[in-house]
């Protein structure tokens, strides 16, 4: 099994403006993924941009590795760039994922943007299907809604300018959701993965609700592997790194 | 690609050739034939080098505070091929690092105020160090504290239990107290090496320089003249990035140690310039990548090299380094590495290192 590997483009489809599901082919073997563990995606032989940039995987079949991405600097415009044929080198799989729910407690995903890539593919390991609730800042942001209705998942949408689903952000419908008659008696286990303030948020209604779960954080890292130590994280238990013990952290432990 | 989403199922292309992949694999698949021929018959190619004492298999080390402890590039590197293996800095307690963010990428290179996390001379040696001994390579540790004595407290305790050398970091950019204090006035650092060298003696002991001094001729002397066996460098940068969005710097520590191919150029005229000023082994730091990186830094005159931000672009740069070395030599008929070292030529009329 080889940690680090080469791939080749199979597909880099536009899924509007500024988002991408790219589709790679390992040309070594490699491990298996957990849900919630990312690669270090190399696109180019120059040193502008110089790191490989960390993704979680949207998706992993027997043939091929999806990321799903957003166009947002040097990396991600390089990213978009490449041609299906196309070399890379990656790194992966890396980090710690999303744990199982101990037995008795329900899953409940949150996803804000982008942060349903790695939640895609938690949701697809479960058998019995969890609540996802996802928002993102307006219709055009939120992502394979197709392929999450095809899941089977209770999916519950919401956008900040009220363009599709339910109007507001992802922890207004999380409130309503918990506070719901529906929710009464159930112990979830919540899994969040979005923009920082949105899983500060998420867990201050967690800690107030007495509800346990998990982030997946997002940091700057250079290596990815556990070196750099560039992505390191306040915990209540000392720094620790985004791309080792993270990145998914129990809600608990991080200090915002 | 059964269960692969692709709402366009007609957009997606028939499976390529390999020959139509681009170069990326090419230069991997050059690199892996090296690395087999290393193993097997260039090990009649002399890549040894000496740092004082300590000799070295081979020329390419490990930068430390890029590295780890080892341990984390175990996935991907035979440890037992590199030259040495330079671990992150360890002071007396551990030490938590600065706030994130960290790093920021910039053109060809990056910056860092890690703020050397480490996790202290204690744990250090009960998990870190035995791991270590289980490779046949070099292990030098480097070493920070705040005081003469904190330096000499940790060398001395590195050096009984048999750790192969001592760099002594006197240029780390992204703390307040001790690390560059040293490095930038000549008196404090003479003080500092000459403490160190009397407790640890024997022992390699290497000085890390800052480039942030005004000679580096200058520091190289001072740290020959106090005792240091060897002198490393370049450390990184000290250098600024500031988001235009928000007005912010892109580090929580607001400026940061600038490394990476962006600082190549730099490191290899200090290298040459410390080279010509001293007579004991330099070893060559600042963008390595590759085996033209390192060569190039030999020619300078460094008698060794160190991949430090390479490695977080490939984990693998520093064997491939050796086996480029290697295959270098084969090419040019030279047979042993030392020949290249301060090989530059058409220098005797050009400028003078001291001005």
């Amino acid at each position: 099994m080889y940690k680090i590997f080469k791939a080749k483009v199979i597909d880099n489809l536009p899924l509007n403006k500024k988002n991408y599901l790219l589709t790679i082919e390992p040309l070594d073997p490699i491990s298996e993924p957990s849900p919630g563990q990312f690669y270090m995606v190399g696109t180019g032989n120059s040193f502008d941009p110089l790191l490989k940039r960390p993704f979680s995987y949207f998706r992993k079949t027997a043939q091929a590795i999806q990321f799903l991405y957003t166009v947002k600097g040097k990396g991600t415009a390089q990213m978009k760039a490449l041609k299906p044929g196309d070399g890379m080198q990656v790194i992966g799989p890396l980090g710690t994922g999303y744990p199982k729910p101990p037995k008795g407690y329900i899953p409940l995903l949150i996803a804000g943007g982008i942060g349903i890539a790695s939640l895609f593919s938690l949701a697809e390991c479960f058998t019995k299907k969890p609540s996802l609730i996802y928002g993102s800042r307006c219709k055009d942001d939120l992502l394979i809604l197709n392929e999450l209705e095809k899941l089977g998942s209770e999916l519950i949408t919401c956008t900040d300018d009220c363009s599709f689903g339910r109007e507001g952000m992802v922890t207004d419908v999380l409130t309503n959701f918990l506070d719901s008659p529906s929710s009464k008696g159930t112990s979830y286990m919540i899994y969040a993965c979005g923009p920082k303030p949105m899983l500060a948020a998420i867990s201050q209604i967690a800690l107030d609700k007495h509800i346990k779960g998990y982030v997946s954080l997002e940091e700057n890292m250079a290596c990815g592997f556990g070196a750099c130590l560039g992505c390191s994280v306040k915990t209540g238990k000392g720094y620790k790194r985004v791309c080792k013990e993270g990145p998914v952290f129990p809600i608990e432990d991080i200090v915002w | 690609m059964k269960g692969l989403y692709c709402p366009l199922a007609h957009s997606r292309p028939d499976i390529h050739r390999d020959s139509e992949v681009n170069s990326v694999f090419d230069s991997i698949q050059i690199r892996s034939r090296t690395i087999q021929s290393l193993t097997t018959t260039d090990y009649s190619m002399d890549l040894s080098v000496n740092i004082g004492k300590l000799k070295l298999k081979n020329p390419v080390m490990t930068a430390s505070g890029t590295f780890g402890y080892g341990e984390e590039y175990a996935d991907f590197v035979d440890l037992n091929l590199l030259g040495g293996i330079v671990v992150k800095g360890i002071s007396l307690k551990p030490m938590e690092g600065n706030p994130a963010p960290r790093i920021c990428e910039t053109p060809c290179g990056m910056l860092n105020a890690i703020g050397l996390q480490n996790v202290g001379l204690k744990t250090f040696l009960r998990d870190k160090l035995p791991y270590l001994r289980n490779f046949d390579t070099k292990i030098v540790v480097n070493i920070l504290g705040n005081s003469v004595q904190e330096y000499v407290r940790l060398a001395k305790t590195l050096v009984d239990t048999g750790v192969d050398g001592i760099e002594l970091n006197v240029s780390c950019p992204n703390v307040k107290k001790g690390g560059m204090t040293f490095g930038i006035d000549p008196r404090s650092l003479a003080k500092l090496i000459t403490a160190v060298k009397r407790t640890v003696s024997s022992t390699v002991l290497i000085t890390k320089l800052s480039p942030n001094v005004s000679s580096i001729p200058d520091f190289s002397r001072v740290a020959e003249d106090a005792g240091s066996d060897a002198i490393s460098l370049i450390n990184t940068i000290p250098a600024l990035s500031i988001d235009t969005e928000t007005w912010k710097p892109r580090l929580a520590n607001v400026t940061g140690g600038l490394s990476g191919p962006a600082i190549k150029p730099i490191a290899l005229r200090m290298v040459w310039e410390a080279s010509q000023a001293v007579s004991i082994p330099v070893i060559g730091i600042g963008g390595i990548t590759n085996a033209l990186d390192a060569l190039e830094f030999l020619l300078a005159g460094a008698s060794a090299v160190q991949v430090g931000t390479g490695n977080f672009l490939n984990p693998k740069a520093t064997i491939e380094i050796i086996s480029g070395l290697a295959a270098y030599l084969r090419r040019k008929n030279i047979q042993t590495i030392g020949d290249i070292i301060g090989g530059m030529k058409g220098t005797k009329s050009g400028h003078n290192p001291d001005h």
